[in-house]
């Protein structure tokens, strides 16, 4: 047992199924909305753009008439056993909330990027500028999510200031806020997928939706076998895109039916 | 003999020493606090006492929350016209509400004395259980009819009354202490408070 790790009640997790994310990228531009992603300097610039969300596409590599394409919508997997949380020198990210989102902390961080390569995800980024919203576009900011300078990290945290409204709505309303309904707590990227997605819920609570979706054959993490237990799963029912979750080799077999 | 002369020069510089020594701690103690903070007063009277004992209001008919779980805070004008659209009584202060900022569509500048700074999610609905005063969160307001004054941190712009992180750490580990299922064993995990 690590040392910075802690087990959870609650894993709140997402699982994506690939089959019916049709690539319209309807999240990354949730996300962009409500994280406060200030618009790009030049978002063809891949290298220097931020999104919390991405969409990979996917190819099985047949001619014409196998050709195949799958979408994967990519944020923070939320790792149990993140590789950016000990490599942090000042403890700007963490893993110690319960729910299992790992924390990150824009006004701690000194920028070191250590993190960012820890990550096997790719799923950190850097501030490589200042924000800056056109004029008026202020006005859209989400208020409970905090704004980054230049140098400083940053991540999907499943829309965390969520998590809270959700917790005080539940206090309000005299229920618990350590035991959330399915629906009381939704990320900006779920909500907004038109396809339905993206299923969004307590991985640990057998009521939840994803907690079965979890459990099925069809279902992989990616890069599994790095051993990072991510609170994400992706479901495929073609072999191929499970098959590309992970390094196999040409004799191996993934998961499946 | 000489070594008495020594002695005595050695008083010499060490009375000019303590004077320093009382000047400097005198400047610290009592001057920087006074040249650090500049004092502000509300932009209008307000007495809250009058409000609770002669008219029989609740704090919660101003300082609600919503049904969606936030904290309304301030009540802004709309909220004060439903009963001074127009002056009730002859009290200038609120003749001034009247003209000076409901008339003319001006939210009143309301000062407030524990701003948080940005990073920092707070949640008023999961502090309910405590008094916002006794808690040691809010100057006691209710009790009078006076408004104390801001005192402004010249440098930082913080109000000095601003609640600092290690009090809120101390709070959130006694409470676990006591209650460790309510947080899980991590009181002051980063995102409880920080955004």
């Amino acid at each position: 047992m690590v040392l910075y790790l802690k087990e959870f009640k609650v894993k709140w997790g997402m699982v994506i199924d690939l089959d019916r994310c049709t690539g319209c990228g309807a999240c990354m531009v949730a996300c962009q909305a409500e994280n406060n992603l200030a618009p790009p300097v030049d978002a063809s610039n891949k290298r220097y753009s931020m999104t919390w969300m991405l969409v990979y596409q996917l190819s099985n590599k047949q001619p014409y008439p196998n050709h195949d394409v799958a979408y994967m919508p990519r944020p923070c997997l939320q790792c149990g056993k993140p590789n950016c949380v000990p490599v942090c020198p000042v403890i700007a990210t963490d893993k110690n909330q319960e729910g299992g989102i790992v924390s990150m902390v824009n006004a701690r961080c000194i920028g070191c990027r250590y993190c960012q390569a820890a990550c096997p995800y790719h799923a950190r980024y850097f501030n490589w500028h200042d924000p800056v919203w056109p004029e008026g576009m202020e006005k859209t900011l989400t208020q409970d999510v905090s704004t980054r300078p230049r140098g400083v990290v940053e991540k999907c945290l499943y829309c965390h200031h969520r998590f809270m409204y959700a917790r005080d709505k539940a206090r309000i309303e005299g229920r618990d806020p350590n035991a959330l309904a399915e629906d009381d707590y939704i990320p900006a990227c779920v909500e907004m997928c038109p396809t339905n997605a993206i299923t969004f819920g307590d991985l640990a609570n057998p009521e939840h939706k994803v907690h079965k979706l979890s459990k099925s054959p069809y279902a992989f993490r990616l890069l599994e076998r790095l051993n990072t237990d991510p609170q994400l799963y992706y479901y495929s029912q073609r072999e191929w895109v499970r098959r590309q979750g992970d390094n196999f080799l040409e004799h191996e077999t993934v998961g499946g039916v | 003999m000489e070594e008495k002369k020594g002695g005595s020069s050695a008083g010499g510089v060490f009375l000019p020493f303590l004077l320093g020594f009382v000047a400097a701690l005198a400047f610290g103690w009592w001057g920087v606090p006074h040249l650090l903070y500049s004092k502000k007063t509300q932009p209008l009277l307000f007495t809250h006492q009058n409000h609770i004992e002669l008219y029989g209001m609740q704090c919660e008919d101003c300082h609600f929350f919503r049904r969606d779980g936030s904290f309304s805070g301030l009540p802004d004008n709309a909220k004060c016209a439903e009963c001074h659209s127009f002056p009730l009584g002859d009290h200038p202060e609120e003749i001034r509400f009247v003209e000076e900022f409901y008339e003319k569509g001006v939210e009143v500048p309301w000062l407030v004395y524990q701003y948080q700074p940005d990073n920092v999610f707070f949640s008023h609905a999961a502090h309910q259980e405590f008094d916002c005063t006794t808690a040691g969160c809010h100057p006691d307001v209710g009790s009078s009819n006076e408004m104390p004054p801001l005192f402004q941190n010249r440098i930082t712009g913080y109000s000095r009354d601003t609640m600092k992180m290690k009090t809120c750490e101390r709070c959130h580990a006694e409470v676990a202490a006591k209650e460790p299922e309510r947080f899980f064993g991590a009181p002051n995990a980063c995102q409880i408070c920080h955004k």
